[in-house]
């Protein structure tokens, strides 16, 4: 228990310690990252298409 | 100055360059080899088996691809000492740090189970049963990582690379038609037109050629290494040579199965060495050490980039030069990952060929991202300073990264919709 307590307490100090992005957010980092969000939404979606036609036949 | 005073002045200043390349030599190298994977040879091996030297010329093309690339990788990690996951997590934020480097820590695993596969497949074309292969792996990759220096890792994973040139004796061996190979393999050509099967090869080899964990795993190593700014040249000439090196070996592969097994069916390269063996002995035991050599290797350096990774981010002390006291979780976390993978194999009824499929698939979720966060950070002037991309660079790196992500993606989205490009 103690050891899982440890570890989430590590992960909130990690998202603390980066939770303001260095890099500058010029307006084709801000593109680039919109259009990733994109890009792996659809990815996502097709996935999660392709899991329930797979479970459907099973 | 006489002749000879101006020979031997042109002498030493080789020599001093060699020798100073050779101190930096190595990270390149190593991941450059270690990208013909098993997966990799698998690969490689089909596309002679079915296409015999047609497809040499495409090879080529992939050598600017992985070179410019990987350089990159080699630039970052030298002017900011860091890794690309603690990059990723610094530059753009906890969000896509964590999805970097869960993504990875999936990839790399389900990588490292078709590695031990390939390691398996080898060594039991030599009668070694399966559990004993995945023991004596483990052990061995414990005590080469386990010595405290990265020096040594790297020698001792550079003397693996040299194995890998197996495949080089072994075109000879086969007695290849010179005249063939130039008049079929180096013309650019589509042997059958662009169909479904020819588009599906040539995305396996571009993504054989780019895989995700070779990005975190070249920089973390440039950064363990400590090379600093003013070595990035030489590291820049050392991801070159590698680049031909991969590539070169990958068209040795095409040469042994085009020569011998043109037109077979090859579903993976273990069954390419027992058929090669059929005709050629030793051509077929080169071709099985060389597949068990790329697992070990790939599995070198796959469970590292996945170490190295944690160990950025947790905050763990993440060296190869530390001993086992002083960065426990580092060496851990690396067992850990090494060893759940080896055990796959061994169950019974393991669906292996789900995890080939679910590679290729969630590859294709991280390879985009981390080549999108690396032109990014190397467009950081404000942190490389003169080491960013210039704008040739930029034009030639981003045309290459919208490449392979567009032929990846496919490759990705074909391994779950087999019938969609037909």
């Amino acid at each position: 228990m103690r050891m899982i307590n440890q570890f989430f307490t590590k992960i909130r100090e990690i998202n603390q310690r980066y939770s303001k992005p260095t890099v500058e957010m010029s307006r084709a980092v801000k593109i680039s990252l919109t259009v990733l969000r994109v890009y792996l939404f659809l990815l996502v979606v097709l996935m999660i298409y392709k899991f329930i036609t797979v479970i459907k036949v099973v | 100055m006489d002749f000879f005073s101006l020979l031997y002045f042109r002498f030493k200043k080789v020599w001093k360059s060699v020798r100073l390349y050779l101190a930096i030599a190595g990270p390149g190298l190593v991941v450059m080899i270690a990208d013909n994977d098993a997966g990799g040879i698998t690969t490689y091996a089909a596309t002679g088996a079915k296409y015999g030297y047609h497809l040499i010329w495409f090879l080529l093309i992939l050598i600017p691809v992985a070179y410019y690339v990987q350089e990159m990788t080699v630039r970052l990690g030298a002017v900011t000492k860091r890794g690309h996951a603690e990059a990723i997590f610094e530059s753009f934020g906890a969000f896509w740090g964590w999805f970097s480097l869960l993504d990875l820590m999936i990839v790399d695993w389900l990588t490292l189970v078709t590695e031990f596969v390939g390691m398996t497949a080898a060594l039991g074309i030599f009668g070694v049963p399966a559990w004993l292969t995945v023991i004596l792996v483990v052990l061995l990759m414990s005590v080469i990582v386990l010595n405290g220096r990265y020096w040594t890792w790297e020698k001792i994973a550079l003397g693996f690379c040299l194995l890998n040139l197996i495949y080089i004796p072994a075109a000879f061996m086969v007695n290849p038609s010179l005249s063939d190979i130039v008049g079929q393999g180096l013309i650019p050509n589509l042997p059958g037109g662009l169909n479904n099967e020819l588009f599906f090869l040539l995305m396996a080899n571009i993504g054989t050629t780019i895989a995700p964990w070779m990005l975190f795993f070249q920089q973390s190593s440039v950064v363990d290494k400590g090379l600093q700014e003013k070595d990035i040249k030489m590291g820049k000439i050392d991801t070159f040579i590698g680049a031909n090196i991969t590539v070169a070996i990958a068209i040795f592969i095409v040469i042994v199965t085009g020569t011998l097994l043109n037109g077979a069916p090859i579903d993976d390269a273990a069954t390419a060495a027992r058929m090669l063996m059929k005709t050629n002995h030793y051509v077929g035991a080169f071709m099985a050490i060389g597949l068990f050599d790329a697992g070990l290797l790939g599995a070198i350096c796959i469970s590292l980039a996945s170490s190295w990774a944690f160990g950025e981010i947790f905050g763990w002390a993440h060296s190869l030069n530390t001993k086992v006291k002083e960065a426990p979780w580092f060496y851990i976390s690396f067992f850990i990952t090494l060893a759940t993978a080896g055990v796959v194999p061994l169950i019974p009824g393991a669906p292996l060929v789900l995890i080939t499929l679910f590679v290729q698939v969630v590859a294709v979720t991280l390879l985009p991202a981390a080549l999108v966060f690396l032109i990014l950070l190397l467009n950081d002037k404000k942190t490389m300073g003169e080491y960013a991309n210039t704008p040739l660079q930029n034009i030639v790196s981003t045309t290459i990264v919208v490449a392979i992500i567009i032929l990846s993606t496919m490759y990705g989205v074909s391994a779950l919709f087999p019938n969609l490009f037909q």
